[in-house]
């Protein structure tokens, strides 16, 4: 079966999967334009490679590699493998289980899949962010199945009274072929358990060659079925007896508080029983609620209807005067001075002046609200000193840490059960959501649902920063790029942890400034400072957002301004295949991986230029009113291009084709990857047609999908087409959730630059083609 | 006292007749499929069908569904597997899988109307559905397949 698709049914209609098994050399020739989706080399193409180290281990509670942790044996054969990370889209939940299973040899349609409750100290750490779970956990969940097949083993030669060498885990029993005897896991289940486990050192992990899962890509998610039956259980979902709704009226204002509030109103709504003041926390909060009134009901929606009826009289606090298009005006004029330096390479001042050409782009990119289709919602019922949580989290550990804080309670006495998110992206790493409902049951004495509405979720989410990328590319005659200013002003991420943060973290320098791969001679990155005004935190792909739509729309201004070739121009900016060395960056950020293992690597990036470049169809002729272009980002330490069709039809913009390269390292579910890739191109051309937050008087001016539009159907393009490069034998998995984000907005804005001659600066689109 | 009857089963509601269709089924109801999204029929995460059209349950009433079938994800198929429903799973659509029933009430709701859209018709029909994660070519892919036999 293949539950990718049916191809042949599909044929004409928009999209071609072809799923091959070429050798990595024939990768780039054999393959027809039309083939959307290339899959060859198996993963890892050595026996046992582990050849790589990575920083998961450096991580809070590091990695766990225990059978006895993460898997289990029915008598009836049924193997339970434990998913520990947080599934909010990316397939998680069956990948890395899938691992388990492969190496097991587990037959996966007698596998259950358990999802872990928070619990960093026996399954390590569950932090789901940084698109790190495949990177850090192919290792450890490969060990995990070989530690359970190797116990398997032991157990069935025990039985039998042969040599363990004698025997062999296929497909769910274990055989011995010499005799022919065979043994199915449930029976030997109890045996197996009373095995010692393994050293990791000794493990015999499979021959790739011998993959059924890995690599291959023809299974669906687990939740494939509750999904389209609507029994998945997402944080609303949870049901309790006796469970009160709650809806929460928080301050307008980052920073603001209730001074007084009237609920008499409110009480008079059918269904409501009760209005309590919620607790907050003084501005930087860290993931602290904001606090505000709470209105308990029977139904969400009497608690919504009540909150509408409430009387407050807020304090507005320190940041009532934040108003976008002035911060827009003081961030511009930040970029225009000289600020912190945080990477230096030859002397950039002297070679701009003397440049014979220097170009200069001011991009602007805005806050972005993530919009999950599930809004912030938890459940938490508070008896005493214990607690116990459902929601969906992105850090189940990092919740029990907190929800434990907050109450005042040990952290052995907070159980958090993750259910399945109905999207993250970076907004649900924050707990302030389960906190809210963890103190609402204590007051209560109740279990309780706070239900954040979508209007809550824009107006008092964690947005992403607003920045201002300034960048001076000085040329010499020849056209050739001699000198590279970019100065990148936002407030950081920092700010929501500690007040007076103005510079930002060297993990946000690391997205797509100081790490720019261009060979330029004279290179230097500043950050001039910028103080938050609201929220800031992670919004998936996080810095590399702003950063990429900068410096790849330069690489598209540069080109015009030469008469070069876009893709030309990318790959002369690129350079020579080498290994980046960034000398003058301190704590250069690596997305938390070892430089070693990980490093910038400029023919990578290169290739999936190059990849996508050919399999687009790059140079091509495109009918009157399109146009193409091209971007490459490395983030997430994975190496992406994206090349974007535009088509002008009667001055409306519409996309007929984007082409992503994804070079993703060692991977494990094709499948998921080409999803990941597909969704990422949705995102990215949302915040690049529409996507804007903007505030006046401290308040956030959006609320919904009709002020904050996002991408819909009819807006996306006709087709999608992704490309996997093949890892070469010593590549290390690397990530994909995130990275397929960065590159599609400049690709969008060089494609509309070729069909139309307007250059956009910043974004979202909006109406700026219509002038 | 209102009656209403969905998927087929009578049920009651004493409570505020105008209370959203959607928070009926969710907390009174314990009908947990149909989905929250924005409550104001923008994002189509709640999509149900009555009589044989696709509503939005955020910003219809109790009270307006008074002697009318609704039909909830529950109800669609007696084993799950409408021509949609199978298509969805044929197809691997989802990603987080939140949006999903409100699109495949849609999509079921459209085929009702018309049984053979055609591409443009699909992501007319369809555009009133939010995904975040970006589902929509494989939503596009799917509902043709339904549409032309799974």
């Amino acid at each position: 079966m293949n539950t990718l698709t049916n191809p042949n049914k599909l044929r004409g209609f928009e999209r071609h999967i072809k799923v091959d098994n070429v050798s990595r050399r024939s990768i780039l020739k054999g393959l027809g334009l039309a083939g959307g989706f290339v899959l060859a080399a198996p993963v890892m193409s050595r026996p046992g490679f582990a050849a790589y180290q990575t920083g998961a281990d450096k991580m809070p509670h590091g990695t766990v590699v225990d059978p006895r942790v993460f898997v289990s044996i029915a008598s009836d054969g049924t193997v339970t493998i434990v998913a520990h990370r947080a599934e909010m889209g990316t397939g998680v939940r069956t990948s890395l289980p899938m691992i388990v299973a492969e190496e097991m040899e587990a037959d996966w349609s007698r596998v259950r899949v358990q999802q872990a409750p928070g619990d960093e100290v026996k399954f390590g750490n569950q932090d789901t962010d940084g698109s790190r779970s495949t990177r850090h956990y192919l290792m450890p969940m490969r060990q995990i199945g070989a530690s359970a097949r190797t116990m398997l083993e032991a157990a069935a030669a025990k039985r039998w009274g042969v040599p363990a060498t004698e025997v062999k885990a296929v497909n769910h029993e274990v055989i011995h072929s010499a005799s022919g005897r065979r043994i199915g896991f449930g029976e030997l289940a109890a045996d197996a358990a009373k095995q010692s486990v393994p050293s990791v050192e000794g493990l015999k992990l499979k021959d790739p060659k011998d993959f059924r899962y890995l690599g291959k890509g023809q299974i669906g998610i687990v939740d494939l079925r509750d999904i389209t039956v609507g029994t998945a259980r997402y944080g609303a979902d949870v049901r309790l007896p006796g469970m009160k709704y709650a809806v929460i009226a928080r301050p307008p204002v980052t920073g603001g508080k209730v001074v007084s509030f009237d609920g008499a109103e409110a009480m008079k709504v059918s269904g409501v029983e009760k209005v309590i003041e919620v607790k907050g926390w003084p501005w930087p909060s860290k993931f602290q609620p904001l606090g505000g009134v709470a209105v308990i009901a029977r139904n969400t929606g009497a608690a919504i209807k009540g909150r509408d009826a409430l009387k407050i009289v807020w304090d507005d606090g320190p940041n009532s005067k934040y108003e976008s298009v002035a911060y827009r005006a003081e961030l511009e004029g930040a970029a225009r001075k000289p600020g912190l330096v945080v990477r230096k390479e030859g002397d950039v001042e002297t070679a701009l002046k003397g440049a014979d050409k220097v170009i200069v782009g001011e991009y602007y990119v805005p806050h972005h609200a993530h919009v999950s289709m599930e809004p912030p919602v938890a459940v938490a019922d508070v008896k005493g000193d214990k607690a116990e949580i459902w929601a969906p989290v992105q850090s189940a550990g990092g919740t029990r840490e907190d929800v434990a804080k907050t109450l005042g309670i040990p952290q052995e006495n907070v159980t958090v059960n993750v259910t399945l998110l109905g999207g993250g992206f970076g907004r649900k790493s924050k707990c302030d959501f389960a906190l809210e409902a963890a103190l609402l049951s204590k007051e209560l004495g109740a279990p309780v649902q706070v239900q954040w509405t979508r209007e809550d979720d824009v107006r008092n989410g964690f947005l992403h920063t607003v920045s201002v990328e300034r960048i001076e590319a000085g040329l010499d005659k020849n056209g050739k790029v001699t000198a590279w200013r970019h100065r990148s002003v936002a407030p950081s991420i920092a700010s929501t942890f500690a007040a007076g943060a103005v510079h930002q973290a060297p993990f946000e320098l690391g997205m797509g400034l100081v790490d720019m791969p261009f060979e330029i001679a004279n290179v230097q990155c500043e950050n001039p400072e910028a103080a938050a005004r609201t929220r800031i935190g992670w919004f998936r792909s996080v810095s590399n957002i702003p950063r990429a739509f900068a410096v790849q729309s330069m690489v598209g201004e540069l080109a015009h301004a030469t008469g070069r070739d876009q893709k030309t121009m990318l790959l002369e900016l690129i350079g020579s295949p080498r290994i980046l060395k960034l000398d003058s960056v301190k704590d250069l950020w690596n997305y938390g991986e070892p430089y070693d293992s990980y490093p910038i690597d400029t023919a990578r990036l290169r290739k999936v230029v190059e990849l996508v470049a050919d399999k687009g169809g790059w140079g091509r002729s495109v009918p009157k009113g399109h146009g193409l272009g091209i971007a490459a980002h490395r983030s997430f330490v994975s190496y992406i291009a994206t090349m974007v069709e535009v088509a002008f039809d009667n001055g409306k913009l519409t996309v007929p084709r984007v082409d992503t390269a994804i070079d993703c390292g060692a991977y494990v579910n094709p499948e998921r990857i080409q999803a990941q890739m597909e969704g990422a191109v949705i995102m990215g051309l949302s915040f690049a047609k529409h996507g804007e937050i903007t505030f006046k008087d401290g308040k956030v001016q959006q609320g919904n999908f009709d002020d904050f539009p996002v991408l819909r159907i009819d807006e996306s393009p006709a087709v999608t087409n992704v490309y996997i490069v093949p890892p070469g034998p010593d590549t290390p998995p690397s990530g994909v959730g995130e990275p397929g984000v960065p590159p599609v907005a400049p690709a969008l804005i060089n494609a509309i630059f070729a069909a139309t001659g307007k250059r956009i600066r910043a974004l979202p689109i909006g109406k700026q083609l219509e002038a | 006292m209102i009656k209403l009857k969905i998927n087929g089963q009578e049920r009651n509601w004493d409570g505020d007749p105008d209370l959203p269709l959607l928070w009926f089924l969710r907390d009174e109801a314990g009908l947990t499929g149909t989905k929250y999204g924005c409550g104001q029929a923008l994002c189509g995460a709640c999509t149900v069908i009555v009589d044989k059209q696709a509503v939005r349950a955020c910003i219809t009433s109790v009270s307006d569904v008074v002697g009318r079938e609704v039909t909830t994800i529950e109800g669609l198929h007696p084993t799950g597997d409408h021509p949609v429903q199978k298509a969805w799973r044929q197809l691997n659509v989802p990603q987080c899988g939140y949006c999903q029933v409100g699109q495949i009430m849609q999509a079921a709701a459209l085929l009702i109307e018309n049984p053979k859209p055609t591409h443009d018709q699909i992501r007319e029909a369809m555009a009133g559905n939010i995904c975040r994660c970006g589902t929509y070519q494989r939503i596009a892919n799917a509902v043709h397949l339904a549409s032309t036999g799974v």
